[in-house]
């Protein structure tokens, strides 16, 4: 008796649409079991991590701000890997973004700068954003280079030199030599949405990006070209598709919405540019691309729901001494089950009961 | 000791976690498959390789935990590509991702503690030979053994019948299949020989290259070690020379952040990451008349019956 993979004849819509509850399901059991070995009460860990932040308005707002890069972020990888262009370094570009926009806010720090000062910022960040993810595709397509390497080498890239702005010229003379920039000028702040609230601006920035990603991929010929690309590269050829050239607008375009997460962070809730500006937004946004099925409004409730298991692990921990290791080991079991309950959409399990010998080697 | 005697011995300490990566990754990718989860794979090889070590006193077993470690992850990533036909470099993020948490979540308790490193060898009368006896006889044991590895897996590869089929299985899966060989049994050793190195190599980090563990502290040598295996072509012998060239760069850096050149210390840090990107468009670009890659590298194989 074996247990096979078998092709289906169709994709089954009925499993597109329920597994990425089961993956989420799936997690759920496991960390309840890591819990238990963690001697943690199984029951009371997912409901600080799942239920508590849910509850108060503080925790609210601070799972709008946590999704708010996620979800930008995952919207422009989700048409990199739609258009099958490997962009892992959005964590990179976040963090050239948040630099190339802080350039504006330490420059004008202290002057009489008026409030052009933060559109400039947040359209510095894009640029700055899309240029560097333009590295690896320019790569890709003039020279053949992987861009899954080379858009992971230049996070590390990136991470340094912001390492050494914040740490040599950029760094606040006031600041008692704590590697920061000053904390900017209300004009280069981005505003809240509540008077004393923690939601700004940058949330409904995200709203418009994944509606601007719906249209895109919905209703434009682009968006057709994008997914034909990806799904059918030879249909893509025949159709007389530029696929060099989908590969270097996709990677701008995420490039572009991650460098404006950054400055947006750094500009809104953190205040300043300082290292470890991200809990790793760029990669778990991989995430949310996938558990949001690369769909835009899929990507919004994927983004919400990783921004409640950072909160939740943050709060974890305060509560039950369980260490933030935790969230990402939660993140990766996640995508494994996501990944994992997707191929039941293409391929089902079989029982083969006759040996396999006879018919192996006889097409 | 002389300044350039100690340069090439730190240069073989720094190459040989890299070189053992890179080899277990070079068999998993001639048998057709992409793991990119080498990062994952080494960081939780290194926090249990430590932990291993450090509760038992053996620096041998902390090795085996290491291997341990790194194959059970290999076989999640089995489990995942082979069994479930999932796409392989979506598969692979997944195993960094898991572990950078799990090491994290391992090594937590061992973070601050120290342990005594593998010792290097000392063989009477060879060891004390001037100028080469410490680099060939005086390294640790892992350096050798890195490069005993290399030298066996060109030997399997090319001078045994299961590498031809491992080859076959990677070139050209439905035709493997069609003469018999079970692809994805193949292809399930050869991800878990990739998973044994990759554990082994993070494992060599807290065991003799830096005796404490800090969480983090692979930082990108399993994407450099990808990169190499890119870099040589998918052929072994390169790979020495491709690991050795990656060391070199580390410890120039290190070195030149000593003597206090007149270049920020980050600039000097970012170098191996920098030379990774340029080595990658210059060998790609290098490759006209078709790529040297396993032609079934990274995609999915299901076996008709």
């Amino acid at each position: 008796m074996q247990l096979v993979l078998e092709k289906r004849a169709e994709r089954s819509s009925t499993i597109a649409l329920v597994s990425p509850l089961i993956a989420i399901g799936l997690t759920l059991v496991t960390m309840s079991i890591l819990f238990a070995m963690l001697g943690k009460n199984p029951i009371s860990a997912l409901a600080v991590y799942f239920i508590h932040p849910l509850v108060d308005s503080y925790s609210l707002q601070e799972i709008a701000v946590k999704a708010t890069p996620l979800v930008m972020i995952a919207i422009g990888l989700s048409l990199c890997y739609l258009a099958n262009a490997w962009n892992i370094g959005a964590e990179g570009q976040f963090l050239i973004g948040a630099v190339a926009g802080s350039w504006l806010a330490v420059k004008t720090n202290g002057t009489e700068a008026g409030p052009w000062v933060l559109p400039a910022m947040l359209l510095l960040g894009a640029i700055g954003g899309a240029l560097y993810a333009l590295i690896p595709a320019i790569c890709k397509v003039r020279f053949g280079a992987s861009e899954i390497l080379t858009s992971l080498m230049l996070v590390y890239v990136a991470d340094l030199l912001l390492d050494y702005l914040v740490r040599g010229p950029w760094r606040d003379p006031k600041g008692f030599n704590f590697p920061t920039t000053a904390e900017f000028d209300p004009v280069a702040t981005v505003p809240v949405l509540i008077e004393g609230g923690r939601l700004h601006l940058g949330g409904v920035i995200a709203l418009i990006v994944v509606l601007a990603g719906a249209v895109l991929l919905g209703k434009t010929i682009k968006g057709f070209e994008i997914r034909v690309v990806g799904a059918a590269p030879r249909a893509a050829r025949f159709g007389g598709f530029n696929s060099n050239q989908l590969i270097l607008l996709t990677f701008a375009i995420s490039g572009a919405l991650a460098g404006m997460a950054g400055i947006i962070e750094v500009a809104g809730p953190v205040g300043h540019l300082q290292p470890g500006i991200s809990p790793g937004y760029g990669f778990t946004a991989i995430i949310v691309a996938f558990l949001g099925r690369l769909n835009p409004v899929g990507i919004l409730i994927a983004g919400l729901f990783l921004a409640l298991t950072f909160i939740g692990g943050e709060q974890a921990q305060i509560a039950m001494k369980i260490p933030l290791d935790v969230t990402k080991v939660f993140q990766g079991i996640l995508l494994f089950f996501v990944l994992a309950c997707d191929s039941l959409i293409l391929y089902r399990f079989k029982l083969i009961f006759a040996s396999p010998k006879v018919s192996r080697g006889a097409h | 000791m002389g300044l350039i005697e100690a340069i090439i011995l730190a240069v073989l300490a720094a190459s040989t976690p890299l070189l053992l990566a890179a080899t277990g990754e070079l068999v998993t990718e001639r048998s057709g498959v992409l793991n990119l989860g080498v990062e994952g794979m080494m960081i939780v090889g290194a926090a249990c390789g430590f932990g291993g070590a450090w509760l038992s006193g053996s620096i041998i077993i902390g090795a085996l935990c290491g291997i341990a470690a790194g194959v059970l992850m290999s076989l999640i990533f089995a489990l995942m590509t082979l069994g479930l036909a999932v796409n392989q470099v979506a598969t692979g993020l997944a195993l960094t991702i898991l572990g950078i948490g799990l090491s994290g979540l391992i090594g937590a308790r061992f973070v601050g503690e120290k342990i005594s490193p593998a010792p290097r060898l000392a063989i009477p009368g060879l060891t004390d030979i001037p100028m080469i006896g410490r680099i060939l006889f005086g390294e640790d044991a892992f350096v050798y053994l890195s490069l005993a590895l290399v030298i066996g897996v060109w030997f399997f590869l090319y001078k045994t019948r299961p590498g031809l089929i491992l080859r076959a299985a990677g070139d050209n899966h439905a035709s493997a299949h069609a003469l018999g060989y079970p692809v994805l049994r193949i292809r399930l050793y050869a991800v878990m020989f990739g998973g044994a190195c990759a554990g082994l190599a993070g494992a060599y980090l807290p065991l003799a290259y830096t005796p404490f563990f800090i969480p983090g502290m692979t930082a990108g040598r399993g994407w450099i070690a990808l990169a190499l295996v890119v870099f040589a072509s998918w052929l072994p012998g390169r790979l020495v020379i491709g690991a050795y060239l990656f060391g070199a760069v580390t410890i120039l850096q290190l070195h030149a952040q000593g003597w206090g050149v007149g270049v920020p210390s980050q600039l000097m840090s970012a170098l191996p990451y920098l030379a990774t990107v340029i080595v990658l468009v210059l060998i790609s670009r290098a490759r006209t008349g078709g790529s040297t890659a396993p032609a079934a590298l990274g995609t999915v194989f299901v076996p008709d019956r």
